[in-house]
């Protein structure tokens, strides 16, 4: 594995099998979005109890999951440069704590819009709604350490050391409508169990739910190569790039 | 399809402010993240030029002023010959 994974570390590698991969991804993201947005929209009935509010659930499910998704992988890439001290894992950290935000504060957004026709009010202070919003204060914190240095390395780690403690949310999120009573819903697609849910409803799901995660593929793949480019802007081969784009 | 016409589409059988404010807040988020991290791009490569051709010219003002010292030193060593 190691020789396989070894050339991406170098951070030229990196860059020229990013700007490959840019187009596959939006392509895919678009092709799955549309069709699991407009059949989420037009052509999954309405829930029996909630009526056409429970449309909201294509955009807030994925945006919550992927949200703590996010996170863990930016908590990996963490781990990897503190112990491996892998500069472009710290290049990626930082290319994901936006995209993690966005979809944080999505998912607090589509869940307080959906909250106040189904419970009665935008916001609630129970343990799943609070334990995302420090998800997103956690996604600040991060981002703010990663701005805050002028030293890339140093930066890197103290937005490392904030991200791995912040784990500790991640299963607090996961398990917070179990463990404490709430009035937040349990979880309806699990992937272990049989879904709650029928299969009409399921299908347009599945489509937004990976065609929102090839989004975050892609504007994780446009920041990493923005990150990899001013990281490494005195190296011969990214003059070189910039004398050509600016020839062009 | 589950509406039969445009304005029942709109209107989500009452939740049509709810619905479309998720869509809405959602569709405007991603667009801008995906437009601003788009546009970084070209903007750290322009970065990057301007600090490359700043340095050019510092460079190639360090090569001009040590030759005009030559010349001046050479000048002066004519006139006190």
């Amino acid at each position: 594995m190691w020789k396989w994974l070894h050339p991406y570390a170098n951070p030229e590698v990196s860059y020229h099998f990013t700007n490959k991969l840019l187009p596959w991804l939006s392509a895919l993201s678009a092709v799955f979005l549309c069709i699991g947005l407009v059949w989420a929209l037009l052509f999954a009935p309405a829930d029996y109890q909630q009526g056409h509010s429970f449309r909201i659930f294509y955009i807030h499910v994925p945006a919550a999951s992927l949200s703590m998704g996010i996170y863990v992988s930016m908590a990996i890439a963490a781990f990897s440069s503190l112990v491996w001290q892998l500069k472009l894992a710290d290049a990626s950290a930082a290319a994901m704590a936006p995209v993690g935000a966005a979809f944080t504060a999505i998912a607090l957004i589509t869940g307080a819009a959906w909250g106040k026709p189904m419970w009665g009010t935008w916001w609630i202070w129970d343990a799943r709604l609070t334990s995302e919003l420090i998800l997103l204060f956690l996604y600040l914190g991060v981002i703010a350490l990663h701005n805050a240095f002028e030293d890339k390395n140093l930066a890197g780690k103290a937005a490392g050391i904030l991200t791995l403690v912040g784990v500790i949310n991640i299963p607090i999120i996961k398990y917070s409508v179990e463990w404490w009573n709430t009035l937040h819903q349990g979880s309806t697609v699990s992937k272990l169990g049989k879904p709650s849910m029928s299969l009409d409803m399921l299908w347009p799901f599945i489509f937004c739910f990976i065609g929102f995660a090839l989004l975050v593929g892609v504007i994780i793949c446009l920041r990493f190569r923005n990150e990899i480019l001013a990281r490494n802007s005195i190296r011969p081969w990214v003059r070189e790039l910039v004398q050509q784009s600016a020839i062009k | 399809m589950q509406f039969n016409s445009f304005s029942d589409f709109i209107n989500m059988g009452g939740y049509g402010f709810y619905v479309w404010l998720s869509f809405g807040a959602a569709a405007l988020i991603l667009t801008l993240l995906l437009i601003t991290s788009k546009a970084d791009h070209q903007k750290i490569i322009m970065q990057i030029a301007k600090r490359k051709q700043r340095e050019d010219k510092l460079r190639q003002a360090k090569v001009l002023r040590k030759q005009q010292n030559e010349q001046h030193k050479k000048e002066l060593n004519e006139v006190t010959d």
